[in-house]
């Protein structure tokens, strides 16, 4: 084992009672280090989180926390190296920010868990570091979902854990609170050496934020690696059994799919001029051909989600006279053109031959 | 802040402190035949010994007042740690049907004791309260597996209270005659007829029960998180449970074995304190809720006996009068908080 190495679990199977939900699991998060779980609800990912805590008994396998077998630690020991940031809602009653975050120090209090100055420092950088400081005399239930997941990640920062286990720790917040939240978990895996094991539901903030991608799938991890692994082609769409769309890993962009049916109209586009079009024919369900595009356009990925027929030219050629052709048969059979490009430079004269074709047919739309 | 918030628990305190002191001279001077400060002094004192008012101070009132200021507060603790255990605000003996089972117990143990003719004593009253207390404690547990909604578990409680006081009423029915006067005042709860004896027995258990619910303080205190937190924290949840209803269990078996059945103490005093105190820590709040059901149980009892003396109200009706209108409150205020969330 990696001296870093603070968490290590193998062939771990979790579950409820005698209910397996998850086998075969191998996880290794080292120090600084974060690792997310990903995967569709219901897929056990809370589930695997649980187990680490030690909140559920292990079916089978092994966790050890820094080099110790999770079940030969005292409770006592496991909440000096493990804190927990969980998705349920606390109900403080007549408890103030400070006073919820205080309880972060209860491993290292004494009988009547009283805080020492230090103690009281060490709470009061936490909630500096996660921007909850001025919250600290507030009534915990008077303050928004985004300050509440500040304050409990303050909570969680105070017990000075060696590793912080988060489930969901961005979701039911704002975008903005996302980023702040994430990026707090960087900088304090970087800088305070805490491993971070978290489930996740943004893709997009996975991919960014992530060390380690372990896809929790069918009752196994699926698949395990670094994001760049993990985020390729279609997998996503696989793994998450998506039906109604796709999502583009290059982008963290989910599209729903086309409207069926026979183009109705063409649009011109090209350069990103296309999108706002495309989504509005997408909304009125109104099925469209797009054309024609580079396929390293910037509206290509949105046009081939969304339309049902693309006219494509490789990247970097100029349009050429087969691409035309085809677009103007697809053309012909639509009752209208959208031309969304005002310029057309060296390598898209072809879609100003297209734009005069569709003038010459009384079909191009003014 | 923190200041502030030391000045309010001191100050407090405090006032909770003047004005035990203060309904615990009324409530030795008041009454059927009315004693003025300065003879209640020397009594106390042992400066005098007029034989009916001493006796009266010291043999009647002395000790009914000490049950009251001892069960009260007992009773209120146990609320509040029924309260932290369901994590539900109006859980309480009297509700949860605890108070009410170990009264069938009691009735019980009262009526074969009729029977059969042996004299019971206060540790066989308490043993039997106790055992009816466990049990409907674990039949409520039972339930509170089941369902998760706060307002169910109220109302199986509730129910549970009803068919214990359903039977209690039956066995009192077909019991002898004799004697039954004693039980149907007691089974209406009543802090009169305490002796000596019955204030150290509970003197004893009920500061035994204290003292383990606040070395339980720091627990409690990671409890209110949650489960899964307080897991977390390093607290063993299963052995803190197990002290937990054994502890709630035991204060009102004690309460309801030496005063029967007194409603809506333990819900209402614990939100009291809170609101007074302005906090939920468990260390603070175990003392001031003990505090706090003194005082409550002292005032209700004084006002109980003194309103229609001679005629005597039984102490849960003083109760309800005071404690209901808090349980709506909390409601409202409940209900208020989760719209403005």
């Amino acid at each position: 084992m990696n001296q870093k190495t603070v968490l290590q679990a193998e062939s771990l199977s979790v579950g409820y009672s005698k209910k397996m939900i998850v086998d075969g699991l191998t996880v290794s998060v080292s120090a600084g280090e974060i690792c997310t779980l990903i995967g569709p609800n219901g897929a056990g990912k809370s589930t695997v989180l649980k187990t680490i805590a030690a909140q559920l008994p292990l079916i089978s396998g092994n966790v050890a926390l820094c080099g110790d077998r999770l079940d030969t630690l005292r409770e006592k020991d496991i909440s000096k190296r493990l804190s927990v940031l969980l998705t349920q809602k606390i109900t403080a009653e007549r408890m103030t920010c400070g006073d919820v975050a205080e309880t972060g120090r209860y491993p290292y209090t004494g009988t009547f868990g009283i805080l020492t100055d230090e103690d009281k420092r060490i709470v009061h950088e936490a909630m500096s570091l996660t921007g909850a400081a001025h919250l600290y005399d507030t009534d915990f239930r008077q303050i928004s979902d985004g300050q509440r997941q500040c304050v409990m990640l303050a909570r969680a920062i105070a017990q000075q854990p060696k590793i912080m286990l988060l489930d969901e720790p961005t979701s039911y917040l704002d975008i903005g609170h996302k980023l702040h939240i994430l990026s707090l978990l960087r900088k304090l895996a970087k800088e305070q050496q805490i491993a971070v094991i978290q489930s996740l539901h943004e893709l997009d903030l996975a991919q960014k934020f992530s060390d380690t991608v372990i896809c929790i799938h069918n009752g196994r991890a699926e698949r395990t690696g670094t994001p760049e692994e993990i985020f390729t082609g279609d997998y996503i769409s696989a793994l998450y059994e998506i039906r109604d769309g796709a999502y583009d890993p290059r982008f963290g962009a989910a599209e729903p799919s086309a409207a069926s049916g026979e183009p109705e109209i063409f649009v011109i586009g090209g350069g990103g001029a296309g999108i706002p079009v495309y989504r509005r024919l997408h909304r009125m369900r109104i099925p469209f051909a797009a054309g024609i595009l580079h396929e390293n356009d910037v509206e290509y990925p949105v046009a081939s989600a969304l339309a049902s027929v693309v006219i494509t030219e490789k990247a970097f050629e100029p349009i050429g006279e087969d691409a035309v052709r085809q677009a103007a048969a697809v053309m012909k059979q639509c009752r209208e053109v959208i031309c969304c490009t005002e310029s057309f430079r060296a390598m898209n004269q072809g879609n100003r031959t297209l734009k005069e074709q569709a003038d010459a047919l009384g079909i191009l739309c003014s | 802040m923190e200041k502030r918030r030391l000045t309010r628990t001191v100050l407090c305190f405090a006032g909770l402190l003047l004005t035990a002191c203060l309904l615990f001279c009324i409530s030795l001077m008041s009454g059927s035949s009315q004693i003025a400060p300065d003879a209640v002094w020397d009594i106390l004192t042992g400066h005098r010994t007029d034989a009916a008012a001493s006796r009266i101070i010291t043999d009647i009132r002395l000790p009914r007042t000490l049950a009251a200021m001892i069960l009260g507060g007992g009773l209120s603790v146990s609320g509040f740690l029924l309260q932290s255990f369901f994590r539900n605000p109006i859980a309480g003996p009297f509700v949860l049907g605890i108070s009410s089972g170990a009264k069938l117990t009691v009735a019980l143990l009262m009526i074969a004791a009729l029977q059969h003719g042996f004299v019971m004593h206060s540790g066989m009253i308490i043993a039997a309260a106790f055992v009816g207390a466990v049990l409907c404690m674990l039949t409520v547990l039972l339930f509170s597996g089941k369902v998760k909604n706060m307002a169910q578990l109220v109302i199986s409680g509730v129910m549970i209270g009803y068919i214990c006081n359903a039977l209690t009423d039956l066995a009192v029915t077909f019991a002898d005659d004799a004697n039954i006067v004693n039980l149907h005042n007691w089974s209406k709860g009543s802090f009169s007829g305490t002796d000596w004896q019955d204030i150290r027995a509970m003197t004893v258990l009920v500061f035994t029960a204290l003292t383990g619910a606040f070395l339980l303080s720091k627990s409690i205190g990671a409890y209110q998180l949650g489960e899964a937190y307080a897991e977390n924290m390093g607290v063993n949840i299963r052995l803190f449970r197990l002290l937990l209803i054994l502890l709630s269990s035991a204060l009102s078996a004690c309460v309801t074995a030496f005063a029967g059945p007194v409603s809506f103490v333990g819900i209402a005093v614990p939100h009291l304190m809170k609101g007074m105190f302005g906090t939920a820590k468990p260390l603070i709040l175990i003392p001031a809720v003990f505090f706090g059901g003194g005082v409550f149980c002292m005032g209700c009892d004084l006002i109980a006996r003194t309103l229609f003396a001679p005629q005597e109200l039984s102490v849960s009706t003083v109760t309800a009068v005071f404690g209901a209108p808090v349980v709506i409150w909390i409601m409202l205020h409940r209900a208020r908080e989760r719209n403005a969330a």
